[in-house]
């Protein structure tokens, strides 16, 4: 996949975007919690752009806003060269980007039949004229992605993870996207399952020309099916790369620490691994430490990054890294 | 004499629907000082094969038949006396959550003493040292301070790290690891992997390793035990594991993660979905996703087969390629 970087158009442009939750902190009182803080990224038609980092850096938060899930507190996105300004713009955009969530048992309503759980995107956007017509298309995209037409008046909790996952992906595809969200869509599933609709996401991707952000925590997971990846903690993005080279040589100390902590599924690589162990615990988003948001726990830390923010800059060609010493810890 | 021997353990669940036969003849050893991984999906038995050992089956949950013997000594039917003092004492159990196997009204200081309080002849002050040592060991800073913290002052990394000093206060021979890392992040997840391996050597005690996680178990283990549906596939050393596999599930298990090599090729998944312990098939469990299935693999389960003495899978492949000499 990501031997070579495709070279499409941009699809979704991503510019300086926040996302602050306010959390009472006291009586009358309340604090920003800074999910998404300042982040900017393109996705380029027809790719998949890995987006890790540990639990609470933002990833999600960013993908759910970058859909107006969430409405952002600054920045914009633009799709398609146009920028997402009003509710009118917001409706449009949805009827070309949806998500795939997390957890197949949750995110399916189970007092609805799978076909209406599939068809519900077309009642919404009013994209059917006759029922027949609504009939004939769940029953496509249930073919579409392997589910037998004869399950199509059965309840999700007839299905197992693996086959509710690809309702869930079912229900993505109805209004015929071309950007979808994939918010972790493979980590609650069984080890044999997981493969099964990783490939499914990459045929559906070839097939349709499907562009995906995909959300994931397993490095090797993401590295498989992303062209590039972008690396966030504590809602800054810290690294953004074309996939095997920021897997084969991070330039920022988290992500290198990220990537020696990757449990490799090989006894004599694993063991031979150095880990670089990192000291700490992530600081609460609440209470984010002043200037590099990673001072508190990276091992190269100095003076300075604990006073300003360090740039997210263009290191190399297409290669993105926020880190004041950037040069200095890789020469 | 093996530290744990367990031979043909069978564990059921009487449910409304039937009989659940969660495990279903596992037999291994565990030897002492060594890690074994016990790897397999949900469902295939490898929770309820460790809570078998320690004997804290829920409700319907129980053993139907098979021996479990530590240090020599029968633990099937010896009763709750014989059980409370292994609990805890000689063998101890972390589990997946961190999050919840502590409980939010006691410090972690109460929770810690009362297992020394409980298997030792320490007194107060002697448990209040063994618990503020057993922290230290875990690399909690000021151990002092947080003992008289509550859980909920404790981040997931730090609560397990609490979990493992907890069961390790009073020097097992064995700790049962039931997923231990599942529920953190990776960076977090290499620490407590790290801390493991190192009070194992420190200590000198048996790690019985239960995870779905490959990766954990290249790491970690020594041994690794493969379960489908409630049984036993295979089991060696983790280099015979990984670099030899003879079964066809375990080859479709490492077929289908992603390696560290990754070249960007389609990964190879195993077909069908997982079974239903209800309704097993007649033959080998693993039969109907197995794309190499034969004849007498439906008709037959395969009985576990020696391929050198480090390793033994139960797979009529095995059988086909001895007789064809392939």
């Amino acid at each position: 996949m990501s031997t070579e970087l495709k070279s499409g158009q941009p699809l979704i442009e991503v510019r300086h975007l926040k996302q602050y939750f306010n959390i009472n902190t006291g009586f009358f009182k309340s604090t920003p919690l800074k999910a998404v803080d300042d982040i900017s990224f393109t996705i380029r038609e027809g790719e998949t752009l890995g987006l890790v980092g540990e639990s609470g850096c933002g990833k999600t938060t960013a993908g759910r806003t970058i859909l107006h899930l969430y409405q952002p507190t600054a920045g914009e996105i633009i799709y398609r060269g146009k920028s997402i300004k009003t509710p009118k713009d917001v409706e449009e955009f949805r009827t070309k980007a949806t998500m795939v969530f997390q957890d197949p048992y949750s995110s399916l309503d189970p007092r609805m039949t799978v076909a209406d759980i599939i068809g519900e995107p077309l009642d919404v956007h009013h994209m059917y004229k006759s029922q027949e017509e609504r009939r004939q298309k769940i029953l496509e995209l249930m073919d579409h992605v392997g589910l037998n037409s004869e399950h199509a008046a059965r309840y999700a909790h007839e299905f197992s993870g693996g086959q509710r996952q690809r309702v869930g992906i079912a229900r993505a595809l109805a209004v015929d996207p071309d950007f979808i969200v994939c918010d972790e869509p493979v980590s609650a599933l069984d080890v044999s399952i997981q493969a099964q609709v990783i490939n499914m996401f990459d045929e559906l991707q070839d097939q349709m020309g499907l562009t995906y952000l995909f959300i994931a925590h397993d490095l090797l997971v993401v590295r498989h099916i992303s062209d590039r990846i972008a690396v966030m903690y504590l809602g800054r993005m810290v690294e953004l790369a074309d996939a095997d080279e920021i897997y084969n040589r991070p330039l920022h100390p988290y992500t290198k620490a990220l990537i020696s902590a990757v449990p490799v599924p090989d006894p004599n690589v694993a063991r031979a691994n150095k880990r670089i162990a990192l000291t700490g615990e992530i600081p609460s988003p609440l209470n984010a430490p002043p200037g590099c948001p990673f001072h508190t726990r990276c091992p190269y830390a100095k003076p300075m990054c604990s006073e300003s923010m360090p740039p997210f800059k263009e290191v190399e060609k297409g290669r993105f890294v926020a880190c004041h010493r950037t040069e200095e810890i890789n020469s | 004499m093996a530290l744990l021997e367990v031979k043909d353990l069978h564990t059921s669940f009487f449910t409304d629907a039937g009989e659940v036969r969660a495990v279903n003849g596992v037999s291994f050893n565990l030897e002492r000082g060594k890690i074994l991984g016990i790897v397999g999906e949900s469902g295939s038995g490898k929770s309820v094969t460790a809570y078998s050992i320690m004997q804290i089956l829920a409700g319907t949950g129980k053993i139907v038949s098979g021996s479990i013997k530590l240090d020599g000594q029968e633990l099937v039917g010896a009763g709750e006396n014989v059980m409370k003092d292994v609990r805890g004492n000689k063998i101890s159990i972390i589990f997946q959550d961190p999050m919840t196997s502590l409980n939010p009204t006691y410090t972690i200081g109460q929770q810690l003493m009362e297992a020394i309080l409980l298997h030792t002849d320490r007194n107060k002050q002697q448990s209040w040292d063994r618990a503020v040592e057993m922290l230290r060991l875990v690399n909690v800073n000021e151990p002092e301070k947080r003992m008289k913290q509550y859980p909920h002052e404790f981040s997931g990394g730090m609560r397990q790290r609490v979990m493992i000093a907890m069961a390790l206060a009073c020097e097992p021979d064995i700790l049962i690891a039931d997923e231990p890392t599942t529920a953190l992040d990776v960076t977090i997840q290499a620490g407590i992997l790290e801390l493991m391996k190192d009070i194992q050597k420190q200590i000198g005690m048996a790690i019985i390793m239960i995870t779905h996680d490959l990766g954990v178990v290249a790491q970690l283990c020594d041994e690794v035990i493969v379960m489908y549906a409630g049984g036993i596939c295979e089991q060696g050393t983790a280099e015979e594991i990984f670099y030899n596999p003879c079964h066809e599930y375990t080859k479709g298990l490492l077929r289908s993660i992603p390696t560290v090599d990754d070249s960007g090729e389609k990964l190879q998944p195993i077909s069908g979905t997982p079974i239903d312990l209800l309704n097993m098939p007649k033959g080998c469990p693993f039969a109907p996703r197995c794309d190499n299935a034969m004849k007498i693999c439906m008709r037959a389960r395969c009985e576990r087969m020696e391929i050198n003495d480090k390793h033994a899978a139960a797979c009529w492949m095995n059988v086909r390629k001895a007789v064809k000499g392939e």
